[in-house]
């Protein structure tokens, strides 16, 4: 059966190549400790020595739209295009082609969809910065193959914390019953506190600086029954409007299971509380 | 009200060059070719005739009105993200980094506290 090497999750900060690359006279002054803690959290991914990402993201209008909304969708295709027009222009981020890996995502599908998750799926999904950003950030030579998954954090009515939780389960099952020798990691991005397009947006620091201390000690302790008690859409919606891509962090701890993460790491930059989680399966571990 | 609509208005231009290009040089016009002939497009053969923008949102698109935008609910994202690609260099040039979207958060300040109009379609 296939192995689980690794889960990742993490912000992702479309800004971040940009701000680590321009003329270094240029630079933000948090742009070196943003680049040493971004290259000591790719360390944590590369000593597992993966064969395939199984990366867990959202599109944000790019190839999905409001006429045709799925809650949760997987790609099943050869190859994936990577980043649309609106992102190289906002953001700077170059254009990718990744490998797919068909017989997985259809494995996966299948699997999934047998423990009642009855998730959509695309045979040519052009795949936006959610998944990009962590290829750029943990494996930027964009060298494996990829199983990309969407999860809906963005058009209400959203799935409950408990169904995203739920699913990053399902999703580890699906993975450890993957007939292959090959080693996996999980990879999965969505935010802390966050406000886009209202009020709140880029202050000094996130939304809710609170809720974001509270949700890395959370995270840190792999404590889903604090994070199910305490969160719900109408508590992230008063943390920042799009505070709603921390259940992406929710799934990635059903993805891990309820347990302390083997790595922690936080920056506080502008707007945003960015934080990297890596969880080491604890029977590899050993 | 059509918020779908509104969407797909900020959807479909904001992805396009050519289409931002005259948003953002002639915003009355575009507009009008857009309710003629872009909006109502499902795919290459085919035309939808179901939807239609009221008087006040026609009005906030001709008028980049992100304000009157986010209060009628149009989805957060869409609007912040056409309105960047529009305003962000000039403001930057003028007033420095993030300029515009300072500006954006403090026309919004009085719903600060207050449940935001739902973006829900």
């Amino acid at each position: 059966m296939a192995q689980l090497v690794a889960t990742l999750a993490s912000t992702h900060h479309p800004f971040y190549l940009r701000a680590t690359t321009m003329p270094p006279e240029q630079q933000m002054p948090q742009a070196p400790e943003w680049k040493r803690k971004i290259e000591a959290y790719r360390e944590t991914l590369e000593r597992t020595k993966p064969d395939i990402l199984v990366m867990i993201g959202s599109d944000h209008f790019h190839q999905i739209f409001l006429d045709n909304c799925p809650q949760f969708l997987i790609g099943k295709a050869p190859r994936y295009d990577a980043t649309f027009y609106n992102e190289e222009r906002e953001f700077g981020i170059p254009k990718y082609v990744l490998d797919g890996d068909e017989d997985m995502s259809g494995f996966m599908h299948q699997h999934l969809m047998d423990q009642d998750f009855d998730f959509a799926f695309s045979n040519e999904l052009k795949i936006d910065h959610s998944i990009i950003c962590p290829i750029i950030t943990v494996r930027p030579d964009a060298d494996l193959p990829v199983v990309p998954i969407y999860t809906n954090i963005f058009a209400p009515p959203l799935p409950s914390p408990r169904r995203f939780y739920n699913l990053g389960r399902a999703i580890r099952k699906a993975i450890d019953a993957y007939p292959s020798d090959k080693r996996v990691a999980a990879i999965g991005t969505g935010h802390l506190s966050l406000e886009l397009g209202g009020p709140r947006q880029f202050m000094e620091t996130g939304p809710d600086p609170e809720f974001d201390r509270q949700a890395i000690e959370w995270l840190r302790n792999g404590d889903i029954d604090a994070i199910l008690a305490n969160v719900d859409h109408e508590s992230m919606a008063k943390s920042g409007n799009a505070t709603h891509g921390f259940l992406n962090f929710i799934l990635m701890l059903g993805v891990a299971g309820p347990e302390g993460a083997d790595y922690v790491d936080n920056l506080d930059l502008f707007h945003t509380m960015e934080a990297y989680f890596t969880w080491y399966p604890k029977e590899a571990a050993a | 009200m059509s918020k779908y609509y509104v969407n797909k208005f900020l959807f479909t231009t904001d992805r396009d060059p050519e289409y931002l290009k005259r948003y953002t040089e002639d915003p009355r016009n575009f507009v009008a070719t857009w309710e003629q002939s872009i909006g109502p497009r499902l795919n290459d053969a085919e035309m939808s005739t179901v939807n239609f923008f009221t008087p006040e949102e026609r009005a906030a698109l001709i008028n980049h009105d992100y304000v009157a935008l986010f209060e009628m609910g149009a989805h957060f994202f869409l609007n912040l993200t056409i309105f960047i690609g529009i305003y962000d260099e000039p403001y930057m040039e003028k007033s420095g980094p993030l300029a515009f979207q300072k500006e954006f958060a403090a026309k919004l300040q009085h719903w600060k506290g207050k449940e935001y109009p739902s973006v829900a379609t």
